[in-house]
């Protein structure tokens, strides 16, 4: 006798405990098994990018803070290396340095979370997730000393940063800098070979090279794949060219590879900021940049490599006080067009790591 | 090798102790309070111990507001969720939806019927005790499944499907393991097993069927890294997504109930019970329990959750074939010496588990995964 069965439909989102954000997928199961899946976006678009042709060249950087909430440091940096392609301005040097160690520490921050959560995502009743918390917190306070703020820093400025780091900060820099490796061995020892994890994890999720090159994956998603693809090396932007760091790639390109990279590039970070504390000069932190910036009609385009990939800004100018147009290339939303391909097949649990593993920021997806 | 098992099958009044004074009926009486105090008592103090360990090793602090140390904070719990407004889902099965919680909680508090606190101090002691265990626990799953079923939520069906499936796979390491331990006691009343545990604890002498019992017994009552059925991050609530209110208190007192009852059954057939030095019994049997569940907790906080499959495999491919070796060596063992097995055995079965752990663990494979839909 058999059984007649049927496929259904599980909304999943755009409130789930697991969608980072209000994220939605419109699953179609059979039995535990997902068959098809339409990822549906939208449900935190605030329009930044329209929003910025509205405001001056400085008063898009807020903006640029709620794009990737939980990576505001690199956002800022993105936009502000465009708007100095765009309008010619020069950085001082101690501003580039400061510059490095932000986004370096942002990236640290950001990678906590995105380990911490994907473990959530994994079962692992937030213990990860409020140990990598508990480190974080110690980057937030660090970030908070400089610029005032915990979360939305808003710290850069075409043409520098907005203020110069108190004197406290670079002791209390170095002591954070003793201990981090110390706790990533905690981790490393809590969750690195875990034998659940390894099930779960270990040739779950595979995105194949090849497809990740040809949707435009960037970041610890392409480079799980075993793709040497770094901005900061391949195109170096501020003064990434002085330091000396390793591009961590996996073998696979399944989910225990992606962990894998951002675990080792936190400690790529954490060697970039050594040395950047290192040779840090003395000197201004902000060029001499008018309140309005009038760039010349044209157009430019910068990327880094935010936590979660690259990150573009696109601006054109009209020669009037803000952008003619402002386009973000979000590296979340480039890397989940490998969604679909990626998940069907797995079950709802797989449906759930796969997902976490992308580490994506709803505020980046939707804009 | 039987001669500890009665011929009678169930008998109430033979299964009083027979030194106990008076009539029958104020031993039930007296019993019944006892049984519903510790139960509630000791769900209210897993419900803190569980948050407060949680807490601790999560390097946060977690209830400290309500009462001496946060002790009251179960009760304000359990005061909010009485007053809360009870909505029932619309298109949700009514007479089954309000069946449920009913059905899960009752024979959660039913086992405790057969488990000793100290020497004869039980409600009944049934000389088939271990048996009567294993029936009325998985009896709750029909009342999870009428829960998954009848709120008419996807996510509630999910996780009462693989309620069912888990507690079907995983009751047979139980009841091997059981079986092990029954041989060597030669009995399956509670009392009588803890008595043949005077000079050790069952734990030495069956590490592996203490093991097999411990990890199937987390998975037997939805604990981490078993907890498929209510996993937060995939399916929400599981089967009591749709539930407010006393009814879902009502779960809530089940999940930690079957908790109580996991751990002072292990407690009692492996640590010894009652037994131990200097302490009163009673007490002795409640540090126990809290042990058993003590180590539930730091597994929670361990590990990640497995996939469904795999934890079907699990059950079937690792547990269920180590438990029937260690069955037929522990049968070995009793045949070899019908009057006692001699002390020394202790080793030998320490080493014939990890032997079979390490080897069964090689054979052991997790298979990929992924289905081709086509």
């Amino acid at each position: 006798m058999t059984l007649r069965t049927e496929p259904f439909v599980l909304n999943m989102g755009p409130v789930h405990p697991s969608t980072h954000g209000v994220f939605r997928m419109r699953v179609t199961l059979d039995g535990e098994v997902v068959v098809n899946l339409e990822p549906v976006f939208g449900y935190l678009h605030r329009g930044i990018e329209k929003l910025a042709e509205e405001r001056t060249y400085t008063g898009i950087v807020p903006l640029t803070d709620r794009l990737d909430y939980v990576a505001s440091m690199t956002n800022n940096l993105a936009y502000c290396l465009a708007v100095e392609k765009l309008a010619g301005i020069k950085v001082p040097e101690r501003a580039e340095y400061l510059r490095v160690i932000m986004s370096e520490l942002q990236r640290i921050a950001a990678h906590l979370i995105s380990i911490g959560s994907f473990f959530n995502d994994c079962g692992a009743y937030f213990t990860p997730f409020l140990y990598m918390f508990r480190e974080r917190e110690r980057i937030v306070d660090l970030l908070e000393m400089v610029s005032g703020q915990r979360l939305l820093y808003n710290y850069m400025r075409p043409g520098g940063v907005s203020q110069d780091i108190p004197e406290e900060f670079l002791p209390a820099l170095k002591e954070a800098l003793n201990q981090m490796p110390k706790y990533i061995d905690e981790y490393e020892r809590l969750l690195k070979d875990n034998e659940i994890l390894y099930a779960r994890a270990r040739g779950v999720g595979i995105l194949p090279k090849e497809m990740a090159i040809s949707i435009g994956a960037s970041g610890p998603v392409l480079r799980g794949c075993g793709v040497k693809w770094d901005i900061r090396k391949v195109d170096p932007y501020s003064i990434y060219d002085r330091f000396e760091f390793d591009i961590p790639t996996g073998t696979q390109g399944d989910c225990y590879d992606r962990y894998r990279v951002r675990v080792e590039e936190m400690k790529q970070s954490l060697r970039i900021i050594e040395q950047a504390i290192k040779q840090i000069p003395a000197g201004s932190i902000r060029s001499d940049v008018p309140q309005l910036i009038r760039p010349p009609v044209g157009e430019a385009y910068a990327h880094l490599e935010a936590p979660t990939g690259e990150l573009g800004f696109y601006l054109v100018s009209d020669g009037s006080i803000a952008p003619y147009r402002c386009h973000i290339r979000a590296p979340s939303l480039m890397n989940l067009t490998a969604l679909r391909d990626m998940i069907v097949g797995w079950k709802v649990q797989d449906l759930i790591l796969i997902f976490g593993s992308f580490a994506i920021t709803m505020g980046e997806v939707d804009r | 090798m039987f001669a500890g098992l009665n011929n009678n099958p169930v008998s109430f009044p033979q299964a009083m102790p027979p030194d106990w004074p008076g009539n029958a009926w104020w031993h039930w009486v007296i019993f019944t309070v006892i049984i519903l105090v510790f139960f509630l008592g000791s769900v209210i103090m897993f419900i803190y111990m569980e948050r407060r360990v949680l807490a601790k090793m999560q390097a946060r602090i977690g209830p400290n507001r309500v009462g001496p140390f946060g002790l009251l904070q179960a009760i304000a719990d359990a005061v909010k969720v009485l007053m809360k407004e009870m909505v029932t889902p619309a298109n949700a099965d009514k007479i089954v939806y309000w069946l449920a919680p009913a059905i899960t909680f009752a024979p959660v508090v039913m086992v405790l019927a057969v488990v000793p606190f100290a020497d004869g101090a039980l409600l009944a002691d049934l000389n088939i005790g271990i048996l009567y265990v294993l029936a009325i626990s998985s009896l709750s799953s029909i009342g999870v499944f009428m829960a998954g079923w009848s709120s008419n939520n996807k996510y509630s069906l999910i996780g009462a499907m693989r309620m069912v499936a888990a507690v079907v796979s995983y009751e047979m390491p139980i009841v091997l393991a059981l079986a092990s331990v029954v041989l060597i006691a030669g009995s399956m009343s509670l009392n009588d097993i803890v008595i043949a545990q005077q000079s050790y604890p069952m734990l030495l002498m069956q590490p592996l069927a203490f093991l097999l019992m411990f990890i199937a017994g987390c998975a037997e009552i939805n604990r981490s890294p078993f907890d498929l059925m209510e996993a937060d991050s995939e399916i929400v609530a599981g089967f009591h997504t749709e539930y407010t209110g006393m009814k879902f208190a009502l779960f809530y007192l089940a999940e930690y109930g079957e908790a109580v009852v996991m751990s002072s059954v292990i407690a009692t057939v492996f640590l010894g019970g009652w037994q131990g030095p200097f302490l009163w019994p009673w007490l002795w049997f409640i540090l126990k329990t809290f042990f058993v569940f003590f180590l539930m907790i730091w597994t929670r906080t361990t590990l990640p959750r497995v996939r469904i499959d795999q934890l079907m495999s699990l059950a079937w491919k690792f547990l269920f074939p180590l438990a029937l070796i260690n069955l037929i060596f522990t049968g070995i063992e009793v045949l070899t010496y019908p009057d006692g097995i001699p002390w020394y055995f202790i080793f030998a079965n320490i080493a014939i588990g990890a032997i079979l752990v390490l080897l069964w663990s090689r054979l052991y494979k997790v298979g990929g995964g992924r289905i081709a839909v086509g």
